[in-house]
């Protein structure tokens, strides 16, 4: 683990235009020791399908990192290899030692013949105080859920019970797999703020899975495309300009970006849907809920 | 005065109802009931192997029970096929495998439908000390289990990404789970035996708010259902089993009623 690379030139393999992934890998870069989570490499295979081709990451304190691509290109395989869930078929990952990570998983389904509280429910695994779980539950802005069931949360109070979950053992690492699934657009663009807010005021470092551009780029200090492998990387205005982006979600949605940092071009009812899409947007909102 | 054997049949079924309710309500969480249905019933397969062998029929059963589990959950991971057409594969062929097998192997002597159904006033002193010894073993095992099953009856891969090892856990409820089957053949037999675990859950389901309430609550919806089953039992001289598998499912069903109106 020597020769730390700074977080701006962990630029992972840029192709420019062309990327059909005859690519060259070149000597594999080293691990970055500045890094919470520094990943060379990693390749999955499953069948013959590959899933992850030599994919690096670099996660660092304070830093929120943006992972999105299209449905099937690897990013729940990538998150769920990064938390030490999934087997590789290639690839390192070196972590800080005794590194705490807080995990956000995409799909919660609880079986409601599972009675569980809120606060049993964070308490889980961990042996922590019901002071300490009504602050964290307070941090997130729901502490009126301390007593209530899992199973009569709203979307949105899901989502806020499962990120102060995440955040009871202190972690240092935040990684948060499509976190505003189920949630309204209100309630998504106030919890990308308290994404940010948890960020300033732990110094936490954050990695964000999202099939939705527009509003997670805000936040976000870098974004990492991903399509199998990395397909462009960087802040968020040098992604949205970068060819391979225009590719992968069309040109529609990737012009609008600069324009639309905050709000939306478009509405969507409450199951998630679009309620005025002539356009092609070339992204999916994942399931209706 | 009550009988030995009424006293007994109350003690096993009693016994039962207590090992059960842990076990059925992990079963109930993972979506898993059916899974229980399937190896329970297999176990005929294991009564058949026993008989064939000269072996101790609990013994070749809890083998059994394993082998299918383990087949369950190599067949499971293809993604052709659904879980639950599986499931049904599994269970009707193993079903028609143990009946074929017990009736050729035995001839009319054995006693088909104890197997199927139990026979709990046959109960013995010798299987009270399987059903007590043996749940001790099991409650011992659930106890030590309980957090990480809980966790990853929640959300197996959030326990998973916290370093719960699921597999393995999974893997140890599973053999506790196979014993437990072959205590319960010997009261209810192999194809009631899931009722035992399955059934009290439900009943108890609307009037628990913590995982541990809901499994007190059902060990004692199972012992109500023993008691009540087995005087229906002897009073009308109905099979001992069926009656109690009945109370319960009774039970449920007016539990589920009331919390509907709720």
């Amino acid at each position: 683990m020597t020769g730390a690379t700074p977080a701006e030139t962990a630029h992972d393999h840029d192709h420019g235009d062309d990327c059909a992934c005859g690519h060259d890998h070149g000597p594999a870069k080293p691990f970055d020791t500045a890094a919470l989570i520094s990943a060379r490499g990693l390749t999955l295979m499953r069948g013959d399908r590959l899933i992850l081709d030599h994919v690096d990451v670099d996660i660092h304190p304070r830093e929120i990192v943006t992972l999105i691509g299209p449905n099937g290109s690897g990013k729940t395989s990538l998150v769920r290899a990064l938390l030490g869930v999934q087997e590789l078929t290639g690839g390192e990952i070196s972590r800080v030692e005794r590194l705490k990570v807080g995990y956000v998983p995409q799909r919660f389904d609880i079986d409601r013949a599972l009675p569980m509280t809120v606060a049993r429910f964070l308490s889980l695994g961990h042996k922590a105080p019901p002071s300490a779980l009504s602050a964290v539950l307070a941090e997130v802005g729901a502490e009126r859920c301390f007593g209530q069931q899992l199973s009569e949360l709203s979307g949105g109070e899901l989502q806020r019970v499962l990120l102060a979950r995440a955040l009871v053992a202190n972690p240092e690492l935040l990684v948060l797999d499509e976190p505003v699934r189920g949630v309204d657009y209100t309630g998504e663009a106030d919890l990308y703020a308290l994404i940010g807010n948890l960020r300033d005021k732990r110094g936490i470092g954050v990695l964000l899975v999202s099939h939705d551009l527009h509003v997670v780029m805000a936040q976000s200090d870098r974004v990492l495309c991903l399509n199998g492998h990395i397909c462009c990387s960087g802040v968020p205005e040098t992604v949205a300009q970068h060819p391979e982006y225009m590719r992968l979600f069309g040109p529609e949605t990737a012009r609008a970006f600069g324009v639309y940092r905050h709000h939306h071009d478009h509405a969507h009812g409450l199951d998630g849907r679009e309620l005025r899409g002539a356009h092609d947007h070339g992204h999916s909102h994942g399931d209706a809920l | 005065m009550i009988e030995p054997f009424l006293l007994r049949a109350l003690a096993a079924g009693i016994g039962l109802a207590i090992i059960a309710a842990p076990l059925g309500a992990i079963l109930v969480w993972n979506r898993m009931a059916y899974f229980g249905e399937t190896v329970a019933q297999a176990s005929l397969v294991g009564v058949a192997l026993g008989l064939l062998l000269n072996i101790d029929v609990t013994l070749s059963v809890i083998v059994t029970t394993l082998a299918v589990a383990s087949l369950l959950i190599v067949l499971g991971r293809q993604k052709l096929v659904p879980l639950d057409a599986i499931l049904g594969l599994t269970h009707h062929g193993t079903l028609a495998l143990g009946v074929i097998a017990t009736a050729l192997i035995a001839g009319p002597s054995v006693d088909l439908m104890g197997y199927l159904f139990g026979d709990v006033f046959a109960v013995t002193e010798g299987d009270l000390w399987l059903i007590y010894g043996g749940g001790a073993v099991v409650l011992t095992v659930m106890a030590w289990l309980w957090q990480p099953l809980l966790r990853v009856a929640v959300h197996e891969e959030l326990a998973s990404a916290e370093g719960v090892p699921s597999r393995r856990v999974r893997a140890a409820f599973i053999v506790v789970l196979a014993l437990t089957i072959a205590i319960a053949m010997k009261i209810v037999g192999v194809l009631l035996a899931i009722a035992f675990l399955i059934v009290p859950i439900v009943a108890a389901r609307p009037f628990a708010a913590t995982p541990e309430g809901l499994v007190v609550t059902a060990a004692t919806v199972g012992a109500a259902s023993v008691a009540l089953g087995l005087a229906f039992s002897s009073n009308v001289d109905a099979p001992g089993g069926p009656s109690i598998v009945l109370c319960m499912a009774l039970i449920a069903g007016v539990s589920l009623a009331i919390s509907s109106r709720r």
